[in-house]
C-alpha cells in the first residue's frame, strides 16, 4: 500500500521542482496538527517540567489529601505532595522511555525486517520465525517478569527490556513491504547496473519504507509508554522515580479510591491518554498519507481538482478512490493488513 | 492440511523457545537475586523454598546448564513448576490451576463480545464513510489510549465507591461456596460485570478501527461496485459482500492482538482483585516470588499460542483460498 503512495509522491514531488511540499503534506491533515501539537507540549514539558514545578514532588506538608486549589492544581496526597509538580516532574521520564524503547525498537525491526525481506531464502525462513515467535509470546508478562528479576531498574534498562521485546510488529510489517519492493523495476534496474546490496537496501528501499517505520515507531511509542506506565503501576520499577505510573502506584497503594480522591489518579490516566491519542492521531495522519482512501474528509471535497503533476490527473473527492495516479493491486489493503498473506504457503 | 502442520509446527517451536526462554531468564540475570530474597525474607524463608529459588536460578553448581535444562523439562512434564512461597507450600501449577478457569471465563466473554460489538460498528462506520459515525473516531481513538488499569480505577470509584451499584473486589460472595448452583453463578456474574464492562470499552475501539478502516478498503473494490449494479439490497452488499471479505484480515489480526488482550486483562485482574491469573502474578511480583511468575508467564504463554492455533483453525475454516492451496 505504501508503494503506489510513495511512488506518486516522489513522482508528483520531482515533477514540482521541489520534493519538500510533498514531504510536509500528511501535516496538512488536521488530525495529525493536532496530534503534533498535543506531542509538542509534552515534549516541552519533558524538558521545562522539573523547574516549571511549584513544589517539591516529594516534599511532604501540612496540606493533606486536599482537592485541587489554585495553590495545588491537581490537590495533594496523602502525605501532603503536590500532584501537579509530580504530574510534571514525571512527564520526561515517561517520554524518555517511550522514546528510548520506541528507537531500540525500530533499529532492530528495520534490520531485521528488512534484511529478511530482501535477503529472502533461509537468511529470511529464520528471521521471520524469530519475530514471529516474539509476536505471539505475549509482551507485557514477559516485560513484567525480566524487569522484576533486574538487580537495578532505572529508566534505561526499563526502555532496554522494552525495547528488545516489541520489535516484532515491525519488523514483520517490514518484512512484508520489503518483499513486495524487491521486485519492482526500480530496484531491478538499481541492481542491474551493479550498485551494492546496500547501496539498494539504503538509497532505494528505506527511503520508500519511511512511512511504514515512521507509523511503526510512533506505535511502538505508545506501547512503550504504556508499559512502563503498567512497571511502575504495579511496583516493578523504581517507584522512588517520578513517573505518572509512580503516581498511580501511590494512589492505588495509600487506597486513594476508598478516600473517594479522585484528583490523585484521574490526572496521571488523563495525561496518559492524551499522549496515547496525540500518538495514534498522528499514526492516522500517516496512515491516510499512505493510503488515501482512508481520508474521511472526502465528502466534502466533491469539485474535481485538477493535480499538478506530469500528467493532469482528476482527482474526485469521494467513491472514485480508482482515479489515484498509480494503478492498485487489487488485494492491497491497510498496511497491518496483509501481513498474513505471505505466511500462507 | 499443509498449511495446518505448518502453523503447528511454529506453534510447536514457539512453545519449544517459550520454555527455554523462560528457563534462561533467571539464569541471565547479573548478581545473585536468592541472596538478595534470603536476606530480604530474614530467615523466613523455608530450606525447600531456598532449594526450589536456587534451582530455578541454576545456582545449584554441581549440575550442569544441558541437565538443568533437562532437569526443567523433565518437571514440566510432569507439571511440576516448582513451589511458591508466597502461598508456601503449595506449588504452582496448583495455584495457576485453581485461578485459571476465572481468567479463562472472563477472557473468554468479553473478548468474544468486543470482537462482535466493535466489527459490527467497525462495518457500519466504513460503509458509512464521511457520515456522524466518523465524528466517534477520535473518541474510540482516546478511549483506546487509557491503559485498561486505569479505566479499571475509574470504574471502582465511579460504581463502586460513589454510587455503590457494583463490588469493586473478589469474584463472588465470601459467604458462597464455589459451585454449580444458581446463586453462586449469580454472584459470579454480579461480580464479573464492571471488569467485564471495562475490558470490552477498552478493547472495543482497536476493532472498531480495523474493522472501519478495512471496510473503507473493500467497499472501493470491483466487485462491491458490481454487486451495486445488480441493484442488490445495500443491506446485502454491506454484509455479504463488503463485511465478508473485510472481516478476513480482521481475523489474523485478532490472534496478533491477543497478547495485547491478555496483558489488558491481567491488569484489570489486579486492579479489581479478581482472583485470576492476573492478580495471582500481581502478587508473586510484589512479594518477588520468581517461582510463582515464571510459572504464570509459561502458563499465559501457552494459553495465547492455544488460542492462536485456534484463529488459525478459524480462518482455515473462513478463507477457502488457504484450504485451496494446501
Amino acid at each position: 500500500m505504501a508503494l503506489q503512495a510513495t511512488d506518486t509522491a516522489v513522482a508528483a514531488g520531482e515533477s514540482a521542482g521541489g520534493p519538500r511540499r510533498d514531504r510536509l503534506r500528511f501535516l496538512r491533515n488536521g488530525k495529525t496538527l493536532v496530534g503534533v501539537a498535543i506531542l509538542g507540549v509534552f515534549v516541552l514539558l519533558a524538558i521545562a517540567g522539573s523547574w516549571l514545578a511549584p513544589y517539591d514532588p516529594s516534599a511532604r506538608s501540612e496540606e493533606l489529601l486536599q482537592p485541587p486549589s489554585w495553590d495545588h492544581p491537581f490537590g495533594t496526597t496523602q502525605t501532603g505532595q503536590d500532584i501537579f509538580s509530580q504530574i510534571l516532574v514525571g512527564t520526561r521520564g515517561v517520554l524518555v522511555v517511550g522514546l528510548l524503547a520506541a528507537v531500540i525498537a525500530t533499529v532492530l525491526g528495520v534490520l531485521i525486517g528488512v534484511t529478511a525481506g530482501y535477503l529472502g531464502g533461509v537468511g529470511d525462513e529464520v528471521l521471520s520465525s524469530l519475530s514471529n515467535v516474539f509476536l505471539v509470546i505475549p509482551g507485557l508478562p514477559l516485560i513484567i517478569i525480566v524487569t522484576s528479576q533486574l538487580p537495578e531498574t532505572n529508566d534505561f534498562t526499563i526502555a532496554l527490556v522494552i525495547g528488545l521485546t516489541s520489535w516484532a510488529w515491525g519488523a514483520r510489517v517490514l518484512r512484508a513491504q520489503t518483499l513486495s519492493l524487491r521486485g519492482r523495476d526500480y530496484v531491478q534496474a538499481a541492481r542491474a547496473t551493479g550498485e551494492s546490496t546496500w547501496r539498494i537496501i539504503v538509497f532505494e528501499l528505506l527511503p520508500n519504507l519511511t512511512p511504514v517505520i515512521a507509523s511503526g515507531f510512533i506505535g511502538t511509542v505508545i506501547f512503550a509508554v504504556l508499559s512502563e506506565i503498567t512497571l511502575a503501576f504495579i511496583g516493578v520499577a523504581d517507584i522512588s522515580h517520578w513517573n505518572w505510573g509512580t503516581v498511580l502506584f501511590w494512589a492505588q497503594s495509600n487506597q486513594a479510591l476508598a478516600q473517594d480522591a479522585w484528583w490523585w489518579f484521574v490526572p496521571a490516566g488523563l495525561c496518559i491518554a492524551l499522549l496515547g491519542t496525540a500518538l495514534a492521531l498522528i499514526n492516522f495522519g500517516i496512515d491516510e498519507f499512505i493510503n488515501p482512501r482512508l481520508r474521511s474528509d472526502g465528502r466534502a471535497d466533491r469539485r474535481v481538482r485538477m493535480r499538478v503533476g506530469f500528467t493532469p490527473v482528476v482527482r474526485p473527492g469521494h467513491g472514485d478512490a480508482e482515479a489515484e495516479a498509480a494503478p492498485r493491486p487489487p488485494a492491497a489493503t491497510a498496511p497491518g493488513t496483509t501481513i498474513r498473506k505471505d505466511d500462507r504457503p | 492440511m499443509r498449511y495446518l502442520l505448518q502453523r503447528l509446527g511454529f506453534y510447536l517451536f514457539s512453545a519449544w523457545a517459550a520454555i527455554t526462554i523462560n528457563f534462561f531468564i533467571p539464569r541471565m540475570m547479573p548478581g545473585d537475586p536468592v541472596q538478595a530474597l534470603i536476606t530480604r525474607y530474614q530467615g523466613q524463608l523455608s530450606t525447600q523454598a531456598i532449594d526450589s529459588l536456587r534451582t530455578l536460578f541454576g545456582l545449584d553448581q554441581e549440575a550442569s546448564l544441558w541437565s538443568q535444562y533437562l532437569d526443567y523439562w523433565g518437571n514440566l512434564f510432569s507439571g511440576d513448576l516448582g513451589t511458591s512461597f508466597t502461598y508456601f507450600p503449595t506449588g504452582v501449577s496448583d495455584i495457576i490451576s485453581q485461578s485459571m478457569p476465572w481468567t479463562l471465563t472472563l477472557m473468554g466473554i468479553t473478548t468474544v463480545l468486543s470482537f462482535l460489538l466493535g466489527t459490527g460498528i467497525g462495518v457500519y462506520a466504513g460503509w458509512r464513510r464521511g457520515s456522524w459515525l466518523d465524528s466517534m473516531l477520535p473518541v474510540t481513538t482516546f478511549i483506546s489510549a487509557i491503559p485498561y488499569f486505569w479505566l479499571g480505577l475509574i470504574a471502582i470509584a465511579l460504581f463502586a465507591v460513589q454510587w455503590p451499584i457494583f463490588p469493586a473486589s473478589g469474584a463472588y460472595d465470601n459467604g458462597l461456596l464455589p459451585g454449580w448452583d444458581w446463586e453462586f453463578i449469580s454472584s459470579a456474574i454480579y461480580h464479573g460485570t464492571l471488569p467485564g464492562v471495562t475490558i470490552v470499552i477498552s478493547a472495543i475501539a482497536g476493532w472498531i478501527l480495523g474493522m472501519r478502516n478495512m471496510m473503507v478498503s473493500v467497499s472501493a473494490e470491483d466487485y462491491v461496485l458490481v454487486a451495486h449494479a445488480k441493484g442488490l439490497p445495500e443491506r446485502r452488499v454491506m454484509f455479504s459482500y463488503a463485511a465478508r471479505n473485510a472481516i478476513l484480515p480482521n481475523i489474523s489480526n485478532f490472534a496478533l492482538s491477543l497478547g495485547f488482550i491478555v496483558g489488558g486483562t491481567l491488569l484489570v485482574e489486579m486492579v479489581f482483585s479478581y482472583p485470576g491469573i492476573g492478580y495471582v502474578l500481581f502478587q508473586g511480583v510484589s512479594a518477588k516470588d520468581y517461582p510463582l511468575m515464571q510459572g504464570v508467564f509459561l502458563f499465559v504463554t501457552l494459553a495465547v499460542l492455544a488460542a492462536n492455533l485456534v484463529a488459525d483453525l478459524v480462518y482455515l475454516l473462513l478463507d477457502p483460498r488457504t484450504r485451496r492451496e494446501a
